[in-house]
């Protein structure tokens, strides 16, 4: 098997999986990354996002293959010390419950106030309903969100 | 992970003050005492470790027990750190939750260690500056000699503290509430950073050296049974290495079924996936297997109008009060089975091994699963250690303990750690639903607004009668045990009261979901009430206040201990009220609703506003919560977890529903079984009683039940429209 290059946080590797594996599980078993988390398997839930040259994608949905030589950027590369706004914002407005979506729902975030630096709270609620919580911390997530905009200016 | 580590190691260096402590965390009170399962240690460097295993599913438990240390041990809160207890078999006894009990049944226990902890810490000040330990005083993190200002860090003084005879904890001064300077305020969880930045390991993110990665294919309909298998093209899967049959459990316990089916392991998750998705099986089906939501809703209007099967409560003559009585009002209720749908699905890993079992799962049920594993493998106790990690919610889900035999079942036939992973068709398919419901009500007013007569017939799939727990014929009175879920407790006072219940017979696996039965109940007579206010041409919470003006008990008609006040409904009902602005004009097609209910010793009212459109579109737009949980340890954990229980029960009214076909759930992912997301989120405002009572029953489940009939209330008081059945979907 041909070996796929990839870029995690930073980091180079090789890798030989098969180019149809999906990027969600190279990351969490191949790797050891599990911050990266599994919910369905289909792209509706959110919890496997991961940036992609600093776009917001669903790694269940996106083949190892398609991402060679481009930057990928998990949970655990997103910041040093949870310094980034969200995080710090995600603390301040005390929003994990159970903690397994928030993985996702913070870089889903992340993404949406990298290209909107003060989404309104429509812009928030359409960029955010892909990323389900059960615990349904979701009008602290968008407090958070606001608080971390607010930060930002 | 550390997997061997002794109790010795455990207590590290020599200069260290170490007590262990036993913490009860189920709801139920513990009859054995004294086998150590949680331990606080301060070493010299000021760090004071609080070792624990208490499951945290989001329920903010671990920060509470935390808050109540720090209380009584007068610590400073920045030097406590929580980690994972020692993995000594002997300490998994009690190390479960369940029932909102988490908060209230560690609440003097942890006092009591950390107050056992600052009298030691009193003590050897006393003893190293030779004076009297009535002079010194524990203040965030020091002691301080009151007559001469001398202070020395409780880091300090642990070397002396270590060689004293520990106090009985039993006889320790614990703080007057009033001077609390943590408890009761809202403080920030301890488990946040780690669910913030990746690190914090759930179920599923346990890895252990060498570890395989297992799916079962299971029969996919109720019933069945493994006919046969082709496995040669698994095999052939890269990555797959080992395919086998492993049969079903419903002993020793049927309340944990098994379905059985077709292992795959493989070197990875997706190995394993895809290995599954090319094994051929062939599966035997049995007259279960033909069950679907036509044929039950069928059995439930027959077994409606039928004979009852139990009656709870028959106070007057309710039925010759409504015979014939012209102004009655009738309602039937319907509620369908729900998923559990945790974010983070099903899984377990198991290692075992010549001498012993290993298990990490992200369970609630920490000291059953040791027992049932117990049993399951041979070994005894002390034998198999169960490593409980932080669980992707739970809502009741995790206190099954079927997904982990199944881990111990494949793992048993390698030598590797096996992690069986459930994919989220597993467990959509194999969830232990929330029970079907249908409820008759008839009630009947007289000239005063008083209710002359309530009849209420409730019909269910029992999780008593699916459990089965004697084995014997199911007495009728506890196949409605859990099925009637306060409805057997209506603070309104009626002349004439008769409640009866009937099991319906299914298939469908089911079991406890957030507040159980309460939230389906609640919906009937929280509705029916409302029904009944329009009928009395009354403002629907001037006639609950009326009805409920005054002091009163009421008592549990099968349980001597437990009762309501009417005192607490009306306080939770006009704190709601007034922070709902109840009565404020509303523009045109908006309307409020509100609703009562108790779960545990947790009062709830919650009042919903919410808007209809023409084309019967609706949204809700605010609910605002009232709660008297007694004394809210962590306001802002109280806060949160009402926020959850009501947006969790908003599915159930929004858009949540399994419906069953072929003997089996037709949802299978989050396509076909909708939950709530963010768009559809209402703002919600919770506002907590003050209240120096002890804290009695947590708020994990409380905030639940009151949802569904404000929501519906509300929308009958903006269009005139009832709605009786859940999910409301559109307002036709």
């Amino acid at each position: 098997m041909n070996s796929i290059g990839l870029i995690v946080n930073g980091k180079r590797h090789e890798l030989a999986v098969p180019p149809d594996t999906p990027l969600l599980w190279v990351l969490r078993d191949t790797l050891g990354l599990t911050g990266t988390k599994y919910g369905c398997g289909m792209g509706l839930c959110g919890a496997c996002t991961v940036h992609l040259d600093g776009q917001a994608v669903r790694s269940c949905q996106t083949s190892i293959g398609s991402v060679a030589k481009r930057q990928v950027t998990t949970i655990e590369g997103l910041s040093a010390n949870r310094s980034h706004p969200i995080q710090r914002a995600w603390i301040a407005e005390q929003v994990p419950q159970c903690g397994y979506c928030q993985s996702g729902q913070i870089m889903q975030a992340a993404a949406l106030v990298a290209r909107t630096p003060h989404p309104t709270r429509e812009q928030i609620d359409e960029a955010m309903s892909g990323n389900i919580c059960r615990c349904a911390t979701y009008q602290r997530i968008r407090r958070a969100i606001q608080r971390a905009a607010e930060a930002k200016a | 992970m550390n997997v061997t580590v002794t109790r010795r190691e455990a207590m590290k260096s020599g200069a260290a003050l170490v007590l262990g402590f036993y913490l009860p965390v189920r709801s139920a009170p513990a009859s054995e005492h004294g086998e150590l399962n949680a331990w606080i240690r301060i070493t010299p460097d000021n760090q004071i470790t609080f070792l624990t295993e208490v499951p945290e599913m989001g329920q903010g438990t671990r920060t509470a027990n935390v808050m109540m240390l720090a209380e009584e041990l007068d610590a400073d809160w920045s030097t406590i750190r929580v980690e994972q207890a020692p993995n000594i078999p002997e300490i998994y006894k009690h190390l479960g939750t369940g029932g909102s009990g988490g908060t209230s049944s560690t609440w003097l226990p942890m006092r009591k260690a950390g107050a056992q902890a600052r009298e030691m810490l009193l003590m050897a000040a006393a003893q190293q500056w030779q004076v009297r330990v009535d002079e010194c005083r524990a203040e965030a993190g020091s002691i301080i000699h009151i007559p001469s200002g001398r202070r020395a860090r409780f880091g300090d003084l642990v070397e002396i503290a270590s060689k004293l005879t520990p106090v009985n904890p039993d006889q320790v001064r614990l703080k007057d509430p009033r001077d609390f300077r943590y408890v009761g305020k809202p403080m920030a969880r301890v488990d946040a950073p780690g669910k913030v930045d990746g690190s914090a390991i759930f179920g599923l993110d346990v890895r252990v050296p060498g570890m395989l990665f297992a799916v079962i294919a299971r029969c996919p309909h109720f019933g069945g049974k493994l006919a046969g298998y082709n496995d040669r093209a698994a095999r052939a899967v890269p990555g797959v290495r080992s395919v086998f049959a492993v049969e079903r459990l419903d002993r020793p316990s049927s309340a944990n079924k098994t379905v059985g089916g077709v292992a795959v392991v493989a070197e990875s998750t997706w190995a394993a996936i895809q290995g599954r998705k090319a094994l051929e099986a062939t599966w035997e089906r049995g007259p279960e297997g033909y069950e679907s939501s036509d044929t039950l809703r069928k059995q439930f209007e027959a077994q409606s109008i039928a004979p009852p099967n139990f009656i709870a409560v028959d106070r007057g003559n309710a039925v010759s009060a409504l015979a014939g009585a012209r102004k009655k009002v009738q309602a039937i209720y319907e509620l369908p089975f729900q998923a559990h749908a945790t974010m983070e699905p099903m899984n377990t890993t198991v290692q075992v091994r010549e001498n012993g079992v290993e298990v990490w799962s992200p369970t609630q049920i920490g000291e059953e699963t040791q027992k049932w594993i117990a049993k399951l493998s041979g070994f005894p106790l002390n034998r198999v250690i169960v490593h409980i990690t932080f669980s992707g919610g739970s809502f009741g889900r995790r206190g099954q303990w079927d997904y982990i035999a199944e881990a111990w079942q494949v793992a048993k036939e390698m030598k590797e750690p096996v992690q069986l992973v459930w994919t989220r068709e597993d467990d959509m398919l194999h969830d232990f639903y929330r029970p079907y419901f249908l409820h008759r009500i008839s009630g009947l007013l007289d000239d005063q607004e008083q209710i002359v007569a309530w009849s209420h017939r409730i019909l269910s799939t029992s999780v008593h009668e699916y459990f089965n727990w004697d084995f014997k014929a199911p007495d009728p009175k506890f196949v409605a045990g859990l099925e009637l879920g306060c409805a057997d407790m209506v603070p309104y006072p009626a002349q004439n009261v008769r409640l009866e219940y009937t099991p319906v017979h299914s298939a469908v696996p089911r079991a406890w979901w957030r507040s159980v039965e309460t939230a389906c109940n609640a919906f009937a007579t929280e509705s029916f009430i409302d029904e009944l206010a329009h009928e009395a041409r009354h403002d629907p919470y001037e006639f609950r206040m009326t009805l409920l003006k005054e002091d009163r008990r009421i008592q549990s008609p099968s349980d001597q201990s437990y009762f309501h006040e009417t005192r607490k409904f009306r306080t939770v009902l006009q704190l709601a009220a007034e922070k709902a602005g109840w009565g404020k004009p509303l523009s045109k097609g908006r309307g409020r609703g509100i609703a009562c209910y108790v779960f545990g010793h947790t009062y709830v009212a919650q009042v919903a506003e919410v808007s209809v459109s023409d084309d019967g579109g609706w949204r809700v737009n605010r609910v605002v919560a009232a709660v008297d949980c007694g004394l809210a340890v962590n306001p802002d954990g109280v806060r949160a977890q009402i926020e959850g229980g009501i947006n969790y029960a908003f599915t159930t009214v929004l858009s949540g529903e399994i419906t069953i076909k072929d003997g089996a759930a037709e949802q299978r992912n989050f396509d076909g079984y909708r939950v709530l997301r963010m768009k559809d989120a209402p703002d919600i405002g919770v506002f907590i009683v003050p209240s120096m009572e002890e804290p009695a029953s947590g708020v994990g489940e409380g905030g639940v039940p009151p949802l569904a009939p404000a929501v519906a209330n509300a929308i009958f008081a903006a269009t005139g429209k009832r709605v009786r059945r859940l999910p409301i979907l559109t307002i036709s």
